[in-house]
């Protein structure tokens, strides 16, 4: 380490005495400890990002029978989100608006105002979807009529199979989520 | 004595008695022991109070998505009292927001946040957001339906933030949807983590003002600067200093203690806040409102035009509140008086009429359409008296198409679009056939939705609605290249004075 005979008096600034090599040595100990356990911590609290992207998310959920629906109309329907927690409750329990179209033709709306998420309600007689919150109203195809929305309504992507219609849901439909769920196109498969 | 023995043998060992006389007698200005210097006390006097009643509900409360709310109602009729700590809870959280704007507004006013005092006011700014903090997670885990949905706003406008939004919302909700996840985020935010950071930042904030002295009374004339101020302030303390107890400290106890009956009366006469309807996102019969003191922002969220909304919700709270981190740098010397600081009265008097304001608006919301109006407010008498079959026929149709939910008559129904009970006035025959069926402005087009008949009437019975003497508007081209058809109507509301 050094030349100097060992002193009991720091003798200069550039020697690093046995203690003040510990301390350091400490320190360097701890910042690895933390390190350690930073990225058990990090990754815990950064899960929620991606919770729920394993097999529930965005899979498809029934809504009911064609025969439910019936054509010409816009009905609410109901499902449960398909990735659940156990102290999810209600929460988990989501509603949208289906319109049934003609024949396999559908379009299934999102609750939620594109606005700021409230619930949108149907009005069958003047063919309007209203927000009673900052007041955004839609035309019965989800395209935007008035009030504060930039959008349309979002729609769920849904098909048809045995007579039952399903969408595919999973996620609270905000006006920023840039997934494949909530484009508003017109799904393929239907 | 006995007592003082016990006295003496702790203080052998806490050796606390010294610094703590120090601290309790030291000299503050004689003038600062004024009425308009008890907000600050009182509001932290409302957080111990808030301490309390949060560790009384957090004995019964369950932050459970599936639980939450049965909790609440076991609170607020089951378990004796409950109510009551709820109720204070609830209203020592409005008492404390309106206490923390009070505080920092005088000492606004007051010109302490200037040297050497900036840090202080930086750490109040913290305050101020945290205690904000703790009323918006509050509100959450009042778990009803105000709250699910106030999430789902907080969620839309947490999406926008460009590329990182939806990785946001699921951090806020804890998950891909609103659920018990989010509930349990906003617990612990509420419980532990906000909490934890107020009582260390007030810790720091009280500390500052012992170290730095509390601000002096502001006179006109008496200029803050940095190379003098301390040595000032020193002066006057000794020339005209009292010892902070008992001197000062009994107006700060006086008003804590008025403010905690007061928040006690508002517990006892007005009762707890909710819980409101389930949280069941299903039930869609409802209309989210967020607590008084977001009202303003409800009402500026409804009233932006749709391409500011964006950047004003992502810009508009980093400029506010570096504003305010660098007031004390930007002016942290000269004029503390408010006589002579014009700017400062005006800035202040314009935030608080712009909030009042919107705060009020948010209260009747006339942008939103009243959902039952066209069911459950019916055409007053007065606009039917008189008419004829088709134009009654026209206020059916006004009804059954809900043109009543944003349309009011005889000031009942919506405020959304244009009160109609002198729209004749206003518009012709023609704007009106226009303006039901293209829409515009602010209103949907809804010809798709009405038959030529039905149009017809509903636009015959609008051309009745306008003041007695006042004829409706006319077309007066139309006139002119009609001239040789002779029209009834036009006859009949020329020949009425």
């Amino acid at each position: 380490m050094s030349t100097r005979p060992p002193a009991l008096v720091p003798s200069s600034e550039n020697v690093i005495s046995r203690r003040g090599f510990f301390m350091k040595l400490g320190l360097l100990f701890n910042g690895l400890a933390a390190a350690v356990v930073a990225v058990p911590i990090v990754g815990f609290l950064f899960s929620a990002i991606t919770r729920g992207h394993g097999n529930g998310y965005l899979s498809w959920v029934q809504l009911g029978k064609v025969a439910d629906f019936p054509e010409g109309q816009t009905r609410l329907a109901t499902f449960r989100n398909p990735y659940v927690m156990p102290t999810d409750g209600a929460t988990a329990d989501t509603a949208c608006w289906v319109r049934h179209i003609a024949g396999e033709q559908f379009q299934v709306f999102a609750i939620n105002c594109a606005h700021l998420g409230c619930p949108v309600r149907w009005f069958q007689q003047s063919g309007l979807f209203m927000c009673p919150c900052h007041g955004g109203a839609y035309y019965s195809d989800g395209s935007r009529a008035s009030g504060p929305p930039e959008r349309g309504l979002f729609e769920y992507p849904y098909k048809v199979e045995n007579n039952l219609i399903s969408i595919q849901a999973g996620e609270l439909p905000t006006p920023g989520a840039a997934i494949a769920a909530f484009t508003g196109e017109k799904p393929s498969c239907a | 004595m006995m007592i003082s023995r016990i006295g003496k043998w702790f203080d052998r060992r806490l050796q606390l008695a010294a610094p703590v006389r120090e601290i309790a007698e030291h000299a503050v200005p004689r003038n600062t022991a004024s009425w308009w210097y008890v907000f600050g006390s009182a509001a932290l006097t409302v957080f111990l109070l808030q301490i309390v009643t949060g560790i009384l509900l957090a004995l019964v409360y369950v932050p459970s998505g599936a639980e939450a709310w049965s909790s609440l109602q076991a609170l607020n009729h089951a378990v004796t009292l409950g109510w009551f700590i709820r109720a204070m809870h609830g209203w020592g959280s409005n008492f404390m927001v309106a206490l923390v704007l009070i505080h920092m507004v005088q000492v606004f006013l007051f010109g302490a946040y200037k040297f050497p005092r900036e840090l202080t006011w930086i750490v109040g700014v913290f305050l101020l957001l945290m205690t904000l903090g703790m009323a918006f997670s509050g509100q959450v885990l009042r778990f009803d339906q105000d709250a699910y949905w106030g999430l789902g706003i907080g969620a839309s406008i947490s999406s926008r933030v460009p590329i990182l939004g939806p990785s946001i919302v699921r951090f806020l909700l804890g998950g891909p949807i609103i659920a018990g996840a989010t509930l349990s985020r906003f617990f612990t935010l509420h419980v532990f983590v906000i909490p934890g950071l107020l009582i260390g930042f007030v810790g720091l904030h009280l500390l500052m003002v012992l170290k730095l002295g509390i601000n002096e009374w502001p006179m006109p004339g008496r200029v803050v600067k940095r190379a003098t101020y301390i040595n000032e302030y020193h002066e006057l303390t000794k020339k005209d200093g009292a010892p902070f107890v008992p001197y000062a400290v009994w107006k700060d106890m006086f008003f804590a203690a008025f403010i905690i009956l007061a928040v006690a009366a508002c517990a006892l006469y007005l009762g707890p806040f909710g819980p409101t309807g389930r949280p069941d996102p299903t039930i869609i019969q409802t209309v989210p409102k967020p607590d008084y003191f977001f009202l303003w922002l409800y009402a500026l969220l409804s009233l932006l035009p749709p391409s500011l909304e964006t950047p004003a919700l992502l810009i508009g709270p980093v400029v506010v509140i570096g504003g305010l981190l660098l007031l004390p740098f930007l002016s942290g010397e000269g004029e503390k008086s408010w006589k002579r600081r014009p700017i400062a009265v005006l800035t202040v008097s314009l935030i608080a009429i712009t909030l009042g304001t919107f705060t009020r608006l948010a209260m009747y919301t006339p942008w939103s359409p009243h959902m039952n109006a066209w069911s459950g407010d019916p055409v007053p008498d007065q606009f039917i008296h008189g008419t004829t079959a088709l134009e009654r026929q026209g206020a059916l149709v006004l009804q059954v198409k809900q043109c009543r939910n944003c349309h009011s008559l005889g000031e009942s129904g919506g405020q959304r679009g244009p009160a109609l009970d002198s729209v004749a006035v206003r518009l012709t025959q023609d704007q009106l056939i226009r303006q039901v069926i293209q829409g515009g402005g602010n209103m949907p087009a809804y010809g798709k939705n009405l038959s030529p008949a039905e149009t017809t009437a509903l636009v015959a019975f609008l051309e009745t609605l306008h003041p007695k003497g006042q004829p409706p508007a006319r077309d007066a081209a139309r006139d002119v290249t009609l001239r040789d058809v002779p029209r009834n109507d036009e006859k009949q509301s020329e020949s009425q004075p």
